[in-house]
């Protein structure tokens, strides 16, 4: 049987694998340029015996997030930029009690109120702990609305494995423009209490539960703190995710995530047709950042390029991952800029 | 007769809190309810930022810590995704009426069937002696060190009578811990408030004016009489709604 495509928004994936992949939990407020994320949950949420609450603020939406994963349901929430700034607080609770949740993020023009237009500005926030505290959310990046869909049952799958919260990092143009997907089983888990043994639901027949992230006794935190940090290492060794594109034999190695990745994609395709040895590298886990490849396969002879909608955040972790041993340039443009094709193949024979 | 037994929701410990701190009181009042009701299976606190941040270590039943302000969003997202259970918040003045004033009146309005223990000791305890938003005029605290002005910093926050105002609020009373019969009487209005979440009846909370002896500046005996004779003044005892 052929497999059904439907025409959806990348807000709408997100929304619909969620609930498909068994988020029974949804708080958020309203923001551009996700509104049709959390419309959909609004109209679907409840049919699959889920919780909708459009929360007062996202302060409250994101605790409500801590509260319904602490219960054990699967728990996202979703928001743009100034939004996620507002979040951060709870964030941080989250990634300390060790609960799992989805956080997503259509990022928009910042800093402040900025713009409605899409943007890679908030790299920085996403990857390093963005609020308080050492701690490290798993971050994806989908460039279609297919990967959308996809990647949002992975965070979910991601957050119960490990603990920890899991932020899908997209952009305006990602969030609102319409492709046709395909959907895939559902890759949910019908998740028990038993599955989350640490789950608040009541003490009968066991101990007492607590979720909390405050250990006051002398060296309690520091020895807590080692533990998460040996999470962390284990997400970095396991869990780096990229697409490489024409990278073997690649002079030239854009570095691109995102919608912008499509636009570097759509240019090493035009190089390649006219013979420049052109590839790309484009990440999809951004925490962890996908270093591994970029040490695997550097020599002297080559260069890099990194493009993105910001002023070079993205540009820091290549180059850590370069370390010096090869030429990295740049080329971005933010506050609803965005680098075209021609600008990515002016940059490159300019490189060349 | 059984004159005396330990509560079994609450563990045989002792607590960090002040001689003469109304918390021990209030966390085992609830106990005494919870074990009276038979809900201690069912139960799940949230003890958010506050002097009694600790108090999963105290009572034993599933708890859940709080940022500074959340708890109610927090039992938000407990109560919605568990309705079967009995889900209860225990918050100090700086915490509810303060900077989580956007969660209790929101959850509040949204009728949360949950219950809420208001601790009022009209100052920040934890963090050393602060002005509370329930900090009575002319009270002198390490912020207001002249005492409290209504010009500079406005008049005592009555939120209960605030939250009285909104149709999703089913029960409200503020009790008081400073003698043995309203004690009993805070004990009352603890099982009123966990009884109607039990029934579905919506939001119940439950205002206790507590003794802060050591950021009063008082012995224990007259933090007790401060109650009744100042307090008792600004935040009348009885039911709200």
């Amino acid at each position: 049987m052929a497999k059904t495509k439907i025409l959806m928004t990348g807000n709408e994936a997100i929304a619909k694998a969620a609930i498909d992949a068994g988020c029974r939990f949804y708080a958020g407020y309203p923001i551009t340029p996700q509104n049709e994320l959390i419309a959909y949950m609004a109209n679907n949420m409840e049919k699959s015996a889920g919780v909708f609450i459009q929360a007062e603020a996202e302060v409250a939406a994101i605790n409500m997030v801590f509260g319904a994963s602490a219960a054990g349901a699967r728990a996202m929430t979703s928001s743009s930029s100034p939004g996620i700034s507002l979040k951060q607080e709870g964030i941080s609770y989250i990634a300390g009690a060790e609960l799992p949740a989805l956080i997503v993020n259509i990022v928009r023009g910042g800093p402040g109120l900025g713009n409605i237009a899409a943007a890679q500005s908030d790299y920085f926030q996403a990857t390093r702990s963005g609020g308080h505290g050492d701690y490290h959310c798993i971050v994806l990046a989908p460039a279609s609305v297919q990967e959308c869909y996809d990647f949002t049952g992975l965070a979910f799958n991601l957050a119960d494995k490990y603990r920890t919260p899991v932020i899908i990092l997209g952009d305006g143009l990602l969030g609102q423009m319409m492709e046709p997907i395909v959907l895939a089983k559902p890759q949910a888990l019908s998740l028990k209490s038993q599955d989350k043994p640490w789950a608040l639901t009541g003490c009968k027949g066991r101990k007492a539960n607590v979720v909390k992230s405050f250990y006051l006794k002398e060296g309690d935190l520091e020895k807590f703190n080692l533990k998460l940090q040996k999470k962390y290492q284990q997400i970095q060794l396991k869990e780096e995710r990229y697409e490489g594109l024409y990278v073997n034999d690649a002079k030239i190695v854009l570095v691109a995530y995102g919608s912008m990745a499509r636009i570097a994609k759509s240019a090493v395709k035009a190089l390649r047709s006219r013979g420049k040895k052109v590839g790309l590298i484009r990440p999809i886990t951004l925490w962890p950042f996908p270093k591994q490849v970029f040490s695997k396969r550097l020599t002297s002879n080559e260069k890099y390029l990194v493009i993105e909608m910001s002023y070079g955040q993205m540009l820091e972790d290549v180059q850590l991952a370069i370390c010096g041993r090869a030429k990295v340039e740049f080329l971005g443009r933010a506050g609803g800029g965005v680098p075209s094709e021609e600008d990515i193949m002016r940059k490159v024979n300019e490189m060349l | 007769m059984k004159i005396y037994s330990h509560p079994k929701s609450l563990r045989n410990v002792s607590t960090h809190y002040c001689p003469g701190c109304g918390h021990s009181l209030a966390h085992r009042l609830i106990a005494e309810v919870i074990d009276e009701l038979g809900i201690r299976e069912k139960v799940i606190a949230v003890a958010p930022v506050g002097c009694a941040v600790i108090a999963y270590d105290y009572w034993d039943f599933d708890c859940s810590e709080a940022a500074h302000g959340r708890a109610l969003a927090v039992a938000t997202g407990l109560k919605r995704v568990r309705p079967q259970n009995i889900v209860f918040t225990y918050q100090g003045d700086g915490d509810l009426a303060a900077i989580g004033t956007n969660e209790t009146i929101h959850a509040a309005n949204r009728g949360e069937n949950v219950s809420v223990f208001f601790i009022n000791n009209a100052v920040y305890g934890m963090t050393g002696g602060q002005m509370a938003p329930t900090t009575l005029l002319n009270q002198k605290t390490s912020t207001s060190p002249l005492g409290r002005s209504a010009a500079a910093q406005g008049y005592p926050l009555k939120i209960s009578e605030m939250l009285a105002l909104l149709p999703g609020v089913k029960y409200i009373e503020r009790v008081s811990l400073h003698s043995p019969q309203e004690i009993m009487k805070t004990k009352k209005a603890i099982r009123q408030a966990l009884v109607n979440q039990i029934e579905g009846v919506g939001f119940s909370l439950v205002e206790i004016l507590s003794p802060c002896p050591t950021y009063w500046g008082l012995s224990p005996r007259d933090s007790m009489a401060w109650i009744k004779n100042t307090m008792i003044k600004e935040f009348p005892l009885g039911i709200i709604k």
